[in-house]
């Protein structure tokens, strides 16, 4: 017995770094994994499946500390972040959220990343695996902006339609929040920044606290009996049937946002004046069109398609290649992504994949997989 | 440690059992089902396939990853367990009887006898930690 595909990052040399949640994990019985960099849960006993329906039907606790929480503060901090993003950040009013990606000169993803407007500074949250490339991008770019890594806080994601009774039971203020909105609060005796958003699909919130404070406050979450802990399974499962996309998976330097289905994360006003890394190679694939597009594929057998899978038309010939793919739990079934020439990128095309060796059969599908289910 | 003391076992975790006709069937140990978690697809070896000890002959997928099941000896595969292709589930659950995955005939009856005993395998893999 021998994984072929580890979730493990190999490249990680160093000791794997803990979140201050790591002795509760190892006490609840948390798998522990190194995973980009750090010592994770990629489960706990009751396992990939039972954790992934925890989410969808009641409400699950990760831990995501891994992820870097960085504090740009500035005068003009939105108008000089959008030379490194194509999102419109000028228009984003305090309290809200939004989804965008560092871009590199080809029109290629660096890192994607989540900004929010906190009022007197913003907060970004970007990937484990990146926080060494993006926290020197963003001080070696952002001159007149002050760049502070909050290591001293730990993020926590409660998502299932039961989050809300879950959290609001302790902290009334997230009630009223919909879908990408933040606010500052007090949560179990210590300040937090509480978000309505995720990586599930669900509703949910991901809640930066005090490092300090993150055991005791996760405990108390998970005495509900609504909600239960969950590892890096099944927030990949999860996000996987929700077609999100994963870094260094489905989204790296060398895939532009139009090819990763992503032009939604670049707003009208960014479209037409650019002014971001990459901006032209972009601009032209808008309008042009990209030559291949990453797509939902669901194969028709029972044999998962993972990444690196190769991805073919009909006469065998070799039109793509699956980026992220396993079994979807509430699917019942495996579910994929992956890249398709744009001439096969319609919902309903037959595609053929090959697995170890033999042919099967598989349609390319609308993403999500799932019915999102956000606050909206 | 589950790893009943009338089979024998390999490093890569998987048990054989010697049948009265000379024929072994093969899974893989509760170890190894606990340390896969839940799967959700196993593809068994083609029957009438001849295959060399440690060749990769099947693969067992939980929701995370595949994973390789190797022979434990040479020999040719005469049976697959077609149960597993509607329930995987049976090798989480019942991994030395129903969640069987193949039998196979041993090219060499005693090679079987070289393999671990259920002492030996949970002192295995109580040294890998």
């Amino acid at each position: 017995m021998t994984d072929n595909t580890s979730p493990a990052d190999a490249a990680a040399k160093k000791p794997p770094q803990q979140t201050p949640l790591h002795r509760l994990h190892v006490e609840m019985g948390g798998k522990m994994v190194d995973f980009a960099g750090w010592h994770m849960p990629v489960q706990y006993p009751a396992g990939i499946m039972a954790e992934h329906r925890q989410c969808r039907e009641r409400a699950a606790l990760f831990d995501v500390s891994h992820m870097g929480q960085v504090e740009l503060r500035g005068s003009a901090t939105a108008h000089q972040l959008e030379a490194l993003v194509p999102a419109d950040l000028q228009s984003l009013p305090q309290g809200k959220a939004r989804y965008t990606f560092f871009t590199n000169a080809t029109g290629g993803i660096m890192d994607d990343l989540i900004v929010t407007n906190a009022g007197d500074h913003f907060y970004v949250v970007v990937n484990a695996s990146m926080r060494y490339q993006d926290i020197p991008h963003l001080r070696d770019n952002l001159p007149d902006v002050e760049v502070t890594e909050r290591h001293d806080l730990a993020l926590i994601a409660v998502q299932g339609p039961k989050a809300v009774d879950v959290v609001s039971r302790h902290c009334p203020d997230v009630v009223p929040l919909t879908f990408m909105q933040s606010l500052q609060t007090r949560l179990l005796g210590s300040d937090c920044r509480i978000s309505r958003l995720g990586y599930t699909g669900e509703d949910g919130f991901e809640i930066a606290i005090p490092a300090d404070a993150a055991e005791s406050i996760t405990r108390t979450l998970l005495e509900d009996e609504l909600c239960d802990v969950a590892g890096l399974g099944a927030r990949d499962s999860l996000r996987l049937e929700s077609g999100l996309c994963l870094y260094g998976n489905d989204i790296d330097q060398t895939t532009s946002p139009v090819e990763a289905s992503l032009l939604w994360a670049i707003q009208k006003r960014r479209r037409a004046e650019g002014g971001y890394p990459g901006a032209d190679v972009i601009s032209e694939q808008i309008n042009q069109g990209a030559t291949r597009k990453l797509v939902g594929i669901q194969p028709s057998g029972k044999v998962p398609a993972r990444n690196g899978v190769e991805v073919q038309d009909a006469t065998g010939a070799v039109i793509g290649k699956i980026t992220s793919g396993g079994f979807g739990p509430t699917v019942g079934a495996p579910v994929a992504m992956g890249y398709v020439a744009s001439s096969h990128c319609e919902a309903g095309t037959d595609v053929m994949l090959v697995i170890r060796g033999k042919t099967h059969v598989a349609t390319v599908t609308a993403l999500p997989f799932i019915t999102q289910n956000y606050k909206r | 440690m589950n790893a009943p003391n009338d089979l024998k076992y390999t490093q890569s975790h998987e048990w054989v059992r010697l049948n009265d006709d000379g024929s072994v069937t093969v899974g893989i140990t509760d170890h190894a089902q606990e340390q896969l978690g839940d799967l959700v697809f196993v593809e068994t070896p083609e029957i009438d396939s001849e295959v060399e000890s440690e060749d990769a002959v099947a693969v067992v997928e939980s929701v995370k990853a595949a994973s390789d099941i190797y022979a434990p000896l040479g020999g040719s595969i005469t049976d697959a367990n077609g149960a597993l292709a509607d329930e995987p589930e049976l090798v989480n659950n019942d991994p030395y009887n129903a969640g069987w995955l193949y039998k196979m005939t041993p090219a060499n009856g005693t090679d079987v006898e070289q393999l671990m005993d259920s002492d030996d395998y949970e002192s295995y893999v109580t040294s890998q930690g």
